[in-house]
């Protein structure tokens, strides 16, 4: 959405998930707002805009970045996914995210999206964590729903069901 | 035949669409509609003061602004204060803020104006151009502060008491003053808050073609919010939809209603005939939202040589901040569920509610049951102590025992029923924990511990949690020709599974297929009668509503489907949605009769073609025989006489850092008895859940105010929420079932259990690990510390286990 008036706007390229989005933003749009206001993704959740919940959790490159501590225009030249990026071609769930649904890795799902990225670019790294570098893997997200337990589980059953793709 | 679903570890079929990021939460809406208006919230940045004068002039100068809205803006019930939800007779000072602040601000983060522009950016420029002139007073923060009352928060109530409420059940005083021992405790525990990932939020919509306003909110009552925002905009029931989307949790704080967000947004909407969205952002939800927990205690108990108590006394304070929209339900919920599993003899409570400058408090999970639970594990653990006894011996002398149910305790619940409990088992459940935690071997484990020069502690907490409280819920239970099963309950849902266990109930109870069965919660228009999902109510009240329904339509559809098989509705079942003559080949699709049951004969699908082959009705009436209805559809209420009483118990084993104090948890094992489990793996899933914001409420959080009523932790940096590292690497989960025999499905509900006996657990491993007593909760690492610095001349713990006697 433009906003009228005094501030200077940018036009600012996105790509996200494969496909460009044309937004025109001003220099302090945050790029979680224009992912989610701007360009309709909604997936991306904001929980803290103060980079500590870890919701907001998309990855830019591959890694995995705070988009409340970005500024979409910041993130011109940058190959962004976010969690409706995370689906198989054919629209099935990755693992990570077929994992969260096998181990009861959610409730009410606020959070899920900053997991499903965080643990996708974990999983990149190491593909087969031990049970304490799970935990260290989402160290940095914060859910009040679950207690977290099966959150790790999870992790792990995306490293087995991963595995399993290879 | 179908398998059975009802106790079944079923998938979540919402889970599809969050892990997809396709769910839908509130701030989700709406975003392609370019007339969005967004709204922001200019919040006194005071805790007590008067408004001298509010200068908007420079707002509207601001390219981008719409409108800006101040009490002095407000007509008609808008401008009266905000409406005190639960009335109570004890209530004698009841006083609730207004949609915007008039005259005076009572705390940090009450509402002044509220600004409404195209982005919440510009509209958050505006809010920043507003001035203010204050004559500041003097705030009264903490209940100390209240309690002295040096200084009032409202002119117009002495002393800073809005309640004082007594319950008695036999003569307590008498009885411990005749008791052979006694004990005097004192027991704090402080502030948190249910900090929900999403915050509050709301959006609305005033279509002029229809007169209708539409109203989207993060609520756990879609149904008050309509009936709120219809009294408060003049506006009639039947023009008012509100809708509650997905909820990123609630865990409490959702259920208070209407917020003045949730008024103004809809007010602007209407005014200016464009949408309009509120979302809170983090700090809002810290200052301007709602907290709980904190409470002052002074227990007095008389007991004999078993440990039996003859007499109980408590006193204590709750601090209920700035207004008391929510009544007193906190409280009541404290004074009468501390009693727990145990039957004391004699019992007297009393509390004083308590106004502060603070932020408003308003029930969060467990509500009041912690502090409660905290309570009498305390003096239970300090009667063990005395005694020189196991701590579960002394519980054991004091349990209902499994006989005495129904078992009444002579006061008033919550809801204005007896307090009376449904089931339960508990010296089962004690045997259960025990074994799961390894209690009888934990002396063992404590001196291998010790020899390495480790300190480590056990604890136990046991709790009772009045569930599934009236008045009512309802169900619709709808099929459709297409054989899919359309179902909509009322009450709202924020994670706990209620499209999937709502679903295995009816598959089973229609016998239909469970992937044909879509659930709907929180839609005014699809069930405008409902009251909300708190306290452990969904599964117990629209869970049974949802069976009544189902066997309503199943009902009917084998009235229909008997006539046209020319059976009898005796020599029906159905499966997989096929109504089947036992024994034979007869059979017709559900689909197929739904189509009979509605005689508008038009072939527009598969299944009306297939009803053609069937005749039903008697042509000698009319189509639509009297006293019936076209359509395959069921409908009922569900109502208990009372609440259903759950009931749990939490072992904790924890290791105390001989140096830096820090609290680690070894092993957590709870026993659990929630009646009969719909889905066990969201009964865990809510377990574990509980546990972790039990930890947090136990071992870190805690609401710093300074003494002038600013909240200094007001963010995720700050206060300090349980991440994945604080909680306990597994929970052992036992489960016990008594059936609840006051509703057909025989469930509790489950929705607290895992939070309400954290302080009381912690504090008794802690203080086994240490050997002192611990009387205030949370607990950080520092204040443990400065306890051992005072407790530094008693024997050393790893030698005397068991706390000194008082
Ligand atoms: S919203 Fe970005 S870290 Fe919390
Ligand atoms: S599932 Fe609700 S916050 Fe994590």
């Amino acid at each position: 959405m433009s906003i009228p008036g005094a501030e200077q706007l940018h036009d600012v390229r996105l790509h996200v998930n494969g496909s460009v989005h044309e937004v025109q933003v001003p220099a302090r749009r945050l790029l979680s707002d224009a992912l989610r206001h701007d360009c309709g993704l909604t997936g991306t959740h904001v929980g803290c805009e103060h980079g500590v919940c870890g919701a907001c959790t998309i990855l830019v490159d591959g890694r995995p970045v705070r988009s409340c501590l970005m500024l979409a225009v910041s993130a011109v030249d940058a190959e962004i996914t976010t969690v409706e990026g995370l689906t198989e071609d054919d629209g099935s769930l990755s693992p990570v995210q077929q994992a969260f649904s096998d181990c009861h890795g959610l409730q009410c799902g606020f959070c899920t999206p900053g997991f499903l990225t965080t643990i996708t670019a974990g999983l990149a790294d190491n593909p087969d964590p031990s049970e304490e570098e799970a935990r260290e893997m989402i160290a940095g997200n914060l859910c009040r729903c679950t207690g977290y337990q099966n959150i790790v589980k999870s992790v792990l059953r995306a490293a087995e069901l991963g595995k399993g793709d290879e | 035949m179908t398998t059975k679903l009802f106790g079944a570890k079923v998938p979540r079929v919402e889970d599809q669409r969050f892990l997809r990021g396709q769910g839908r939460y509130v701030d989700d809406l709406l975003t392609d509609d370019p007339r969005l208006l967004h709204a922001a919230v200019l919040r006194s940045p005071h805790a007590h003061a008067r408004i001298v004068d509010i200068d908007v002039s420079d707002v509207l100068d601001l390219d981008g602004v719409v409108a800006v809205w101040t009490w002095e803006d407000l007509t008609g019930p808008m401008a009266e204060p905000l409406p005190l939800l639960i009335p109570h007779p004890t209530l004698t000072h009841g006083r609730t803020q207004y949609a915007l602040a008039r005259e005076e601000v009572n705390y940090v983060g009450e509402a002044i104006a509220f600004v409404v522009a195209v982005d919440r950016y510009v509209a958050e420029d505006a809010v920043a151009r507003i001035r203010v002139d204050y004559e500041h007073l003097q705030p009264v923060v903490g209940i100390a502060a209240a309690r002295a009352a040096e200084r009032t928060v409202h002119d117009d109530v002495p002393d800073n008491v809005g309640a004082r409420m007594e319950q008695e059940n036999g003569d307590a005083r008498a009885a411990i003053a005749a008791a052979p021992h006694t004990l005097t405790l004192d027991l704090d525990i402080e502030r948190s808050a249910c900090t929900p990932m999403e915050g509050r939020g709301t959006v609305a919509r005033w279509d002029p073609d229809t007169s209708r306003l539409t109203v989207w909110s993060s609520t756990q009552t879609s149904t008050g919010v309509r009936g709120c925002v219809a009294a408060k905009l003049g506006l009639d029931l039947a023009k008012v939809d509100v809708i509650t989307p997905d909820v990123g949790g609630g865990f409490g704080v959702k259920v208070v209603h209407p917020w003045p967000e949730e008024l103004l947004v809809p007010l602007a909407a209407k005014t200016l005939g464009r949408p309009v969205k509120y979302t809170e952002d983090r700090r809002e939800h810290f200052i301007s939202s709602a907290h709980e927990r904190a409470q002052e205690h002074h227990v007095e108990v008389g007991f004999d040589d078993e440990g039996r108590v003859l007499g109980l006394d408590v006193e204590f304070w709750h601090d209920h901040g700035a207004y008391t929209p929510y009544g007193l339900i906190v409280p009541i919920i404290t004074s009468t569920q501390l009693l727990g599993p145990y039957k004391p003899q004699n019992y007297r409570v009393v509390f004083e509610s308590l106004y502060t400058n603070t932020v408003i408090v308003t029930p969060y999970r467990g509500a009041g049951r912690p502090q409660g639970c905290f309570v009498m594990e305390r003096t239970m653990d300090a009667i063990a102590a005395y005694l020189g006894k196991d701590r579960t011996e002394v519980r054991s002398a004091n349990f209902i025992q499994p006989d005495e149910f129904p078992y009444e305790h002579g006061l008033i619940f919550q809801d204005g029923r007896e307090l009376t409990y449904d089931s339960g088992d508990y010296p089962a459940s004690l045997a259960k924990l025990k074994e799961l935690v390894g209690w009888d071997e934990f002396e063992d484990f404590r001196a291998e511990m010790a020899a390495q020069g480790r300190r480590v502690g056990i604890g136990l907490a046991c709790y009772v949690e009045g569930t599934g409280v009236g008045p009512y819920e309802g169900a619709h239970v709808h099929i459709e020709t297409s054989g899919k099963v359309k179902v909509a309950t009322g009450l709202t849902t924020q994670g706990q599974g209620h499209q999937t266990a709502f679903a295995q109930i009816v598959a089973d109870t229609l016998g239909v297929r469970f992937e044909d069965v879509e659930v709907t919660t929180g839609d005014t228009r699809k069930m405008p009668y409902a009251v909300g999902t708190f306290a452990s109510r969904a599964a117990v009240m629209s869970g049974s509503a949802i069976h009544l329904a189902a066997l309503r339509a199943k009902e009917k559809a084998l009235r229909i489907a008997a006539e046209a098989l020319e059976a009898s509705e005796e020599d029906l079942e159905i499966a997989d949605g096929v109504v089947s003559v036992k024994g034979t080949d007869a059979s017709i699709d559900l689909g197929t009769v739904a189509v009979l049951s509605n005689p508008l004969r038009y072939a527009f699908d598969e299944a009306s073609k297939a009803a053609t082959q069937f005749s039903v009705g008697d042509p000698g009436k009319p189509p639509v025989a009297e006293g019936d209805e076209p359509g395959l559809e069921g409908k009922d209420f569900y109502s208990p006489p009372r609440s259903t009483f759950a009931n749990g118990m939490h072992a904790v084993i924890v290791e105390t850092d001989p140096d830096t104090a820090e609290i680690t948890i070894l092993k957590y094992a709870v026993v659990h008895d929630c009646g009969h489990l719909i889905n066990p793996m969201i009964v865990e899933g809510q377990i574990h859940g509980g546990v972790a914001q039990g930890v947090g409420g136990a071992l870190y959080e805690r609401m710093a105010y300074d003494e002038s009523g600013q909240l200094l932790n007001a963010s995720f940096m700050d206060f300090l929420m349980p991440y994945v590292t604080e909680v306990p690497t597994s929970i052992d989960i036992d489960h016990l079932e008594t059936p609840s025999p006051l509703n057909p499905l025989g469930i509790k509900g489950a929705g607290e259990a895992g939070v309400i006996p954290s302080a009381a657990v912690f504090a008794a491993a802690i203080e086994d690990a240490e050997g002192f007593p611990i009387t205030a909760m949370p607990i950080s690492p520092s204040e443990l510390f400065e306890l051992r610095l005072a407790h530094a001349d008693e024997p050393d713990p790893t030698e005397a286990p068991t706390r000194s006697t008082p």
